[in-house]
């Protein structure tokens, strides 16, 4: 058995139909690997919600994912406009979409926190002008 | 309940339908898709009257058992496609959510 697989995705900004694809590639191939189900949902939560905010909020960008026997790293990188204050970002409701993007049922400002919920660890690095990086690490039952 | 069930007990419309018999253990009212995501629960139906694709998407993801379209609300372009590519059960129904979910839990029992 291979020890890791990684799986690389172009993640498209602004892009609302192609949008998820990548994290429902890795939700079928954890399903295929035969990941407990309650694992696989938490991986595609947090995945989701991260490359939903490379569409949304960083112009696109580029999501891998590193899948072992015991955990998954997902790691979602973007050259966008960075996030200026982190534990601001992270607080629930906060968010800065458009209203065409709210009303596309984006920008409750839950996206973060559901990250940190959903992920056994989420790192978040930004820096203003250069982009964003965060890391999602879920470790299976 | 099965999906074919609840679209009978709300009398709806089949907009998707991949597997009827799916069954249905609970419910979850939403359009925020991010609460949907971090709340609904794996095989509930999903009431709600945002019917972009970013619904399939978020249904197939939280694992829904079924999508139900309250307020008569039409799937935008592309909506039923995405529905039956990724395979999954989508009802419509005229009823508002509060009135769709009442009949779900009186007749259906969920
Ligand atoms: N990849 C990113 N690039 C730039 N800003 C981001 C990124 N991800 C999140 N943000 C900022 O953090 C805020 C909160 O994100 P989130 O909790 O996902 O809420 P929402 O996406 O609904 O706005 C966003 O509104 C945005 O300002
Ligand atoms: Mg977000």
């Amino acid at each position: 058995m291979q020890d890791c697989v990684h799986l690389e995705y172009r993640v498209d900004g602004q892009n609302f139909v192609s949008a998820g694809s990548a994290t429902e590639s890795v939700k079928t191939f954890l399903k295929g690997m035969g990941v407990n189900p309650q694992d696989v949902r938490r991986v595609a939560i947090a995945m989701y919600e991260g490359e939903i905010n490379m569409v949304i909020h960083a112009n696109g960008g580029y999501a891998y994912a590193d899948i072992y026997v015991d955990k998954c790293i997902i790691t979602l990188v973007d050259t966008g406009k960075g996030i200026k204050d982190i534990d601001l970002a992270l607080q629930p409701g906060y968010s800065t979409a458009s209203d065409e993007v709210r009303a596309l049922g984006f920008g409750a400002g839950m996206g973060l926190p559901n990250m940190k919920k959903y992920a056994d660890e989420c790192i978040i690095e930004s820096e203003v002008g250069k982009g964003t990086k965060v890391t999602l690490v879920t470790r299976f039952d | 309940m099965t999906v074919n069930d609840l679209c009978g007990i709300l009398s709806a419309q089949k907009v998707n339908i991949a597997d009827g018999n799916r069954q249905i253990t609970c419910g979850y009212a939403g359009d925020l898709l991010s609460f949907v995501m971090g709340r609904a629960p794996s095989d509930s139906a999903w009431f709600t009257v945002m019917t972009n694709v970013n619904v399939c998407a978020v249904a197939t993801l939280a694992d829904v058992s079924c999508v139900v379209i309250c307020e008569g609300s039409q799937p935008m372009p592309g909506f039923k496609e995405k529905a039956a590519e990724q395979g999954i059960n989508v009802i419509l129904t005229d009823d508002d959510i509060y009135t769709a979910i009442k009949k779900a839990v009186n007749e259906g029992q969920i």
